[in-house]
């Protein structure tokens, strides 16, 4: 069954963490790859804890249940360490990656995540400074994609300018493409 | 040419909504159905269709809209949910009564109380005697498909029944998916051109919509009414086929999965469907003689091909996304065992509830549920019939 890859992404309600999960399916899809992404299937409130979810696979997805062994886990709030369980189900080989302005040693230390691999960036500051808001998808999502090496920088890049092109005004875009700049430079994997 | 998108199930339906550009939409916007709605308000405000557009003040009202409209010749569709659909019901009898070919898409959701948006059957299975035709699907991609059939199936001569396409509320309706899309001429070339049998704007052919009936010919007239639902098995079947041959994926009224030479099997609906076929391939990579059957036409029931195929069997799990208080198990099971009923051959039968109010159900359960079958196979013994997956105890 695991030639999918299964991510969970770990926000608050109201970041666009499940905007997050269907763009990363809505630019793998032109790879020829099969998506999935969908939120928790919970109540989503404000500011709580919410969870959302991406499926990638060469086959076909029917898997219809939420994942519960990602292979990939993306905290997009740093006030979540500690007050959700975000390695639960996951496996030595999983990678997560946080919005943090801590050093992914410390938070692979502090919550115990030896020997899963850690990346960590500060995805509010480079959100702020590039377009003034503290929205983390696009530097989180570039954080991924550098660590994963699932899209090529260019055309990861290319795929979410179309992507955002579709609501948000041109100056907002650029803001979030230099975001991606940042994040492949700024983030630090351990 | 077909195209390969990612879009989730009420996407999915807009899409075909927006293909098939109907008559007249009446709807009223409800969780989580909404985005349906919506998105089909913003093609009409956007020029891309030209339905006419209908935000009544409630589900009832909608329905009622939907009855005007179809009876005076249109080619209607709506779209809710749970409490919408519930609203709706004294309508829904109408628009099966008068033999409206009316489309509904409905997302599934539980119903109150207590108070939950997400999937379950109760809504649709309060709304199984209604006379509506009720097609299940397991995907965004069966939603698009089932729902671009509907109107074939609805609107065809010998049926004129309503029909409403369900799938499960956000397990399908929110979550995003790779599928295809076909191209809007060919859907427009399946779907054809409406003309409607007695329109009420016909006035050259003034008739009586809805008059009274008593003991006199109600019941004469009810009978009649039928009709419709028991002509459709031959057109759901020739219009599955004929979707098939024309866009690559053909439907009836089931399908079976690695059914076989299996021994034990779990019969379900809708989009638990695919997480089931996961367990089945493991279980056939142990060498175990499982398959799995998913009902796609809940009504017409498709009581003689379902036991046939089930009276080779050793055991059979009925899977139930609801309930029904105070019967012999809950509805698709019900069915099934009566179903079985005249065939001297039969397997043992259980029934389990799953998901309601949006439990998840993952590959685990399913591997419980055969489990159980392979021991009931092996012994013959039932010690209990009904009983509930991945609830609290």
């Amino acid at each position: 069954m695991k030639d999918m890859l299964e991510i969970r992404w770990h926000g608050r309600g109201g970041q666009g963490i499940v905007t997050a999960a269907v763009t990363l399916g809505d630019i793998l899809a032109p790879e020829g790859k099969y998506v999935q992404a969908f939120p928790e299937f919970g109540a989503e409130k404000r500011g709580a804890p919410i969870l959302a979810f991406t499926r990638i696979s060469d086959k076909p997805i029917r898997l219809r249940s939420q994942v519960t062994n990602p292979d990939i886990v993306v905290v997009a709030d740093p006030s979540l360490l500690g007050l959700v369980d975000i390695k639960a189900g996951t496996n030595d080989n999983a990678i997560i990656i946080v919005n943090t302005s801590l050093e992914p040693g410390f938070i692979k230390e502090k919550l115990n995540l030896h020997p899963r691999k850690v990346y960590t960036l500060d995805a509010y500051t480079i959100a702020t400074e590039e377009f003034g808001r503290p929205i983390p998808n696009v530097p989180l999502l570039a954080a991924l994609m550098k660590a994963t090496s699932l899209l090529p920088k260019e055309k990861f890049k290319e795929r979410i300018e179309k992507s955002l092109s579709k609501k948000l005004r041109p100056e907002i875009v650029e803001g979030n493409l230099r975001t991606i700049d940042r994040a492949y430079k700024e983030v630090k994997g351990e | 040419m077909s195209k390969i998108v990612t879009l989730n199930g009420n996407m999915a339906i807009a899409e075909a909504i927006r293909q098939i550009n109907p008559d007249v939409v009446a709807a009223y916007p409800i969780t989580p159905s909404t985005s349906i709605v919506e998105t089909v308000a913003q093609y009409v405000a956007d020029g891309l269709i030209d339905s006419e557009f209908v935000c009544p003040e409630s589900e009832h009202s909608a329905m009622s809209v939907c009855i005007g409209a179809a009876a005076a010749g249109g080619r209607v569709t709506t779209a809710t949910a749970s409490q919408g659909l519930a609203l709706m019901w004294e309508m829904l009898y109408i628009a099966a009564g008068l033999r409206l070919p009316i489309v509904a898409a409905i997302v599934n959701r539980a119903l109150s109380a207590p108070i939950n948006i997400h999937g379950d059957h109760s809504d649709t299975m309060g709304a199984r005697d209604s006379g509506w035709i009720q097609i299940y699907s397991e995907n965004a991609q069966e939603a698009y498909d089932n729902f671009i059939q509907a109107f074939r199936i609805a609107e065809h001569p010998d049926v004129r029944t309503p029909v409403m396409v369900t799938f499960d509320g956000f397990i399908i309706s929110h979550s995003l998916e790779t599928m295809k899309i076909e191209d809007d001429e060919a859907v427009k070339k399946f779907v054809g051109e409406y003309s409607p049998v007695y329109p009420l704007l016909d006035t050259d052919n003034p008739i009586t919509v809805g008059p009274i009936d008593f003991t006199d010919f109600y019941f004469e007239h009810k009978v009649n009414q039928l009709e419709g639902i028991e002509n459709a098995p031959k057109v759901i079947e020739e219009v599955g086929k004929e979707f098939g041959k024309r866009f690559g994926r053909e439907y009836g009224f089931f399908e079976e999965y690695r059914m076989d030479d299996a021994e034990v099997a779990i019969l379900l609906m809708s989009s638990a469907a695919g997480t089931a076929k996961e367990t089945v391939d493991e279980l056939r990579a142990q060498g175990k003689k499982v398959g799995l059957i998913k009902l796609r036409v809940f009504r017409p029931f498709p009581a003689r091909k379902l036991a046939e195929t089930l009276s080779r069997l050793k055991a059979v799990a009925v899977l139930d996304r609801a309930t029904s208080p105070g019967a012999e198990g809950a509805p698709l099971f019900v069915e099934t065992r009566s179903a079985l009923f005249d065939y001297p051959e039969r397997p043992k039968i259980i029934n389990y509830v799953y998901g309601l109010g949006g439990r998840d159900i993952t590959p685990e359960h399913f591997h419980q549920v055969y489990r159980k079958l392979e021991k009931i196979a092996s012994t013959g013994k039932v010690d209990q019939y009904y009983g509930y997956l991945n609830l609290r105890e």
